[in-house]
């Protein structure tokens, strides 16, 4: 006889209420279809990322959202051999229209790594780089005063203040990536994507991210891919589920997790498969 | 909201990328039209002088014609002699620093075959010169093969140490796990395992060897006969192409061309085999 | 115990001999000779190392002892009165070793930048096989070139141009012959390009991507993103220029044909010069009296010494950056 073992329960964080958006989407996604050479990893997404919410994408490993998010940024036109059909918005323009300033959209859509990577110069200098690099200020105490608001936003500040000389990679596995969402946050990003942020941490440093994003959507928009469900619930206003390349549902992170409209998403979030 | 197209970001920003990127992409073609330039300018003067009488006959007079022949054959001699003398002992040497030196020795003999590497090659024919020319009070073919094989020494025992080490541990461990002794694993597992890269490791040397001048000119020394024993001076192509060229005759200059020509082909031909060889299939 | 099981206990427990144990972990009579062999063979190395500075040593004992350390800041090399010093050498050396890093260094990170970040893997590949064709081109052959190609080209357009343009500075006074310090200097940076390229190839290829993603996700330009990488790298390169510069310290037939071969200091550029391995070639084989061999194999000695610090430190900057990757592949 089948045992029926019983899903754990999901914690939902009760979301803030959306602020008032205009009904325009910050990012909207069209018929999006991805290819690695001849392999199509995404499959005709569609899908409106409303302003300053946190949206969460999930789904087992291989799924395509990791090659979703980095559509987002065109970060994957490093990559040769990928092909991409269908409209990326942001702001009502198409990001992968021919004449796009990719330099200057990946300025105002920035990204951290599932892997920290700060680069090897002092705290300070990763910090600045981004406002270094596209000249946002001349003036030094200016510089000073951005790097303390970014390592402040992202919770750093107390603990690197007195050592902002010394080299970021002294930082623990934590810092460091708190480090890196400073150094994003730095350039004053319109959206932020966070490519799992907190796979490589432990569980305290964790919590201590997932503090952060909640307390960063009242500013930005944010997208975060996890795979850890339990995550998803905790921080992301709406959710969207991945499966094989396709989206399955979008929804808001309440009723994903209680009342699913699909019955994959169902499947998949009470653990039936993956 | 301003608009995401060309104009809007740092104009100079993006000149001085085009501009670094551009100026590195000449770098890279200056460099192989250097390369080109002198390999067709090698054929270009050499081409003219080179015959068949050319390859067989040895130096003559000036006025008088004469060959190389005697250099060819002087040349193979010191191959020969060097490559008896240093692959079996650098395949030893790289044996030893993959498979069995560890800790405190093999650390000392590593650094000392790096070292051995960077010496400049006149130096080794100073050395050979002290140890084995001054007691024999003569130059020697000898001599010179020696010199040749300290050089080869190194560069086949840093080449085959690297090649073995490319052999999975797995394969070792499946040998060792069915009661093979460490030295048979060594010797009929993994070196023929690594056999084909250190094969081609031995070729690259060679032709590296082939090149060499500088520790011929006081131990193989040269000579304008054909060579009749190890225990006296040799002509090698090299140290021909140096005598010939720092000469006053053109048509000695000729002739060191020819014989560049000849040199290269020997040279470029071996590393272009190698790197037939060694081409990924996949 | 049984019989039978007496055999195989003995059997597990093998040779038990000391010597035998002390030899070969594996207590098996042809692990120990093998391993006796192969020890033999790696320490012959070291034997060959210390008789090369045994007999470098031994055989420039008189000159050290007639000139002590004078032999280094002596400008006179004087064979016919029995004074020698090195300083002219020292001087050649340096300066031509100099030139070529200055012309060499931007060449070749332009080349590995170039082949790392911007070709594509099959233009990569081949172009990467030509750069290091040209480390394959003996010296003496890029000799003769630097003789009837460099040298003339020199002579009647390049030197005369900067001679115009430049005169007034010292480095490029005096008379144009084509044969020089200023021609040694470029051949040199010709034959040091390829290793130096190569070893950056290898230090730019081991910098992690996420690096390259976090700048460019930063909204970093192609080359700013490069910039990034460069400092990723920066210890290897430097090794890089370093083992190119004992490279060109040692070279020497190319530089031999085309310096001049000329026992003097001089700030011009275009005057003849002559360095440590250029000595010992030109004048070894005419060496008469022992004052004199003694005195060019003492160079022999500071030359192995020279090379062998530098490269020393060379490969302590690579092997430190390239070991995550494998290690350095190449025989330099």
């Amino acid at each position: 006889m089948p045992v029926e073992i019983a899903a754990p329960k999901i914690e939902v964080r009760a979301s803030t209420p959306p602020p008032e958006t205009s009904g325009k989407a910050k990012v909207a996604v069209r018929d999006l279809d991805f290819f690695y050479g001849r392999v199509q990893a995404l499959h005709n997404i569609s899908v409106e990322i409303p302003e300053r919410i946190v949206m969460a994408f999930i789904g087992p490993s291989g799924c395509g959202k990791s090659t979703f998010l980095r559509t987002l940024n065109r970060m994957n036109d490093v990559i040769p051999a990928t092909r991409v059909g269908g409209q990326v918005l942001i702001d009502d323009h198409d990001i992968y229209a021919p004449g796009t300033d990719v330099v200057e959209l990946r300025r105002r859509v920035g990204m951290v790594f599932q892997k920290s990577n700060p680069f090897p110069k002092s705290i300070f200098d990763n910090v600045a780089y981004g406002l270094r690099i596209n000249r946002v200020t001349s003036s030094n105490s200016e510089l000073a005063g951005r790097v303390e608001q970014a390592l402040k936003d992202a919770a750093l500040w107390n603990e690197v203040k007195d050592r902002l000389k010394t080299s970021a990679l002294s930082l623990s596995g934590g810092q460091q990536q708190r480090l890196c969402i400073a150094r994003a946050l730095a350039i004053r990003p319109e959206v932020l994507l966070m490519d799992e942020p907190a796979s490589a941490l432990d569980p305290i440093a964790t919590s201590k991210i997932e503090e952060l994003i909640f307390d960063l959507k009242k500013q930005y928009t944010i997208v975060i891919v996890t795979h850890n469900m339990q995550q998803a619930a905790r921080v992301s206003d709406t959710t969207a589920f991945f499966l094989l390349g396709k989206l399955i549902e979008v929804n808001s992170t309440e009723k994903m997790f209680t009342a699913p409209n699909e019955k994959l998403t169902e499947d998949y979030i009470t653990g039936r498969f993956g | 909201m301003t608009t995401m197209t060309y104009s809007s970001s740092d104009r100079m920003r993006r000149g001085v990328s085009t501009l670094m990127t551009t100026l590195t992409f000449l770098c890279t073609l200056l460099a192989v039209g250097a390369l080109l330039v002198i390999l067709f300018y090698i054929a270009y003067r050499g081409i003219g002088s080179l015959n068949f009488q050319f390859l067989i006959d040895r130096p003559r007079p000036v006025g008088e014609g004469g060959g190389i022949g005697n250099a060819i054959v002087g040349s193979l001699v010191l191959l020969l002699i060097s490559s008896v003398v240093g692959l079996p002992l650098g395949i030893c040497v790289g044996i030893y620093l993959s498979e069995i030196g560890r800790g405190r020795i093999g650390g000392a003999v590593r650094f000392i075959v790096d070292t051995l590497t960077g010496i400049p090659s006149i130096v080794t024919g100073v050395f050979v010169y002290a140890i084995l020319v001054l007691p024999m009070k003569h130059f020697s073919a000898m001599a010179g093969g020696v010199a040749l094989a300290l050089i080869m020494i190194p560069i086949v025992a840093r080449t085959t140490e690297e090649m073995l080490k490319l052999v999975p541990h797995s394969m070792r461990e499946g040998a060792l796990a069915l009661g093979a002794p460490q030295w048979r694993v060594i010797l009929g597992v993994v070196v023929p395992a690594a056999a084909p890269g250190i094969a081609t490791g031995a070729m690259l040397a060679i032709a590296r060897i082939s090149g060499e001048t500088a520790p011929l000119l006081f131990t193989a020394f040269g000579s304008r006969f054909f060579p009749e024993s190890l225990n006296e001076p040799i002509a090698s192509l090299t140290v021909q192409i140096y005598n010939y060229a720092i000469s006053p005759y053109d048509e000695w200059h000729a002739q060191a061309w020819a014989a560049t020509l000849v040199l290269m082909t020997l040279v470029l031909g071996i590393n272009i085999i190698v790197r037939f060889l060694t081409r990924k299939k996949f | 115990m049984s019989a039978v099981a007496q055999n195989r206990k003995l059997k597990f427990a093998g040779n038990n001999s000391t010597w035998r144990r002390v030899l070969s972990p594996t207590g098996n009579t042809g692990d120990a000779i093998f391993r006796v062999l192969m020890l033999f063979v790696a320490l012959l190395m070291v034997g060959i190392v210390v008789a090369m500075v045994f007999a470098l040593a031994t055989d420039s004992m008189l000159s050290i002892r007639q000139f002590g350390f004078g032999f280094l800041t002596s400008q006179r090399w004087d064979p016919i009165k029995g004074e020698f010093g090195a300083l002219p050498f020292v001087y050649g050396t340096i300066a031509s070793s100099l030139i070529a890093l200055l012309i060499s260094v931007p060449f070749s990170l332009g080349i590995a930048i170039f082949l790392v970040e911007q070709a594509p893997h099959y233009i990569a590949r081949p172009v990467a096989f030509l750069v290091e064709l040209l480390a394959a081109i003996p010296s003496v052959v890029y000799g003769l070139w630097g003789i009837f190609v460099l040298a003339p080209v020199l002579r009647q357009y390049v030197e005369p141009a900067l001679a115009k343009t430049l005169g007034w500075l010292p480095l490029f006074s005096g008379s144009i012959t084509g044969i020089g310090l200023l021609t040694g200097g470029i051949i040199l940076a010709i034959m040091v390009t390829p290793i130096i390229s190569a070893v950056v190839r290898d230090v730019l290829a081991a910098v992690p991507g996420s690096q390259r993603e976090a700048a460019l996700a930063l909204g970093a330009t192609k080359w700013e993103m490069i910039r990034v990488v460069l400092v990723n790298g920066a210890p290897g390169i430097a090794g890089a220029v370093i083992l190119g510069l004992g490279r060109a310290i040692g070279e020497t037939m190319a530089v031999t044909m085309v310096i001049g071969n000329r026992p003097q200091i001089s700030w011009s550029l275009f005057d003849p010069s002559y360095t440590i391995a250029s000595a010992i070639a030109n004048e070894f084989t005419e060496a008469t009296g022992d004052l004199y061999l003694s005195s060019l194999v003492e160079l022999g000695l500071i030359l192995f010494l020279v090379t062998f610090f530098v490269n020393g430190v060379a490969r302590v900057l690579v092997w430190n950056v390239t070991r995550k990757s494998g290690g350095v592949g190449r025989a330099a």
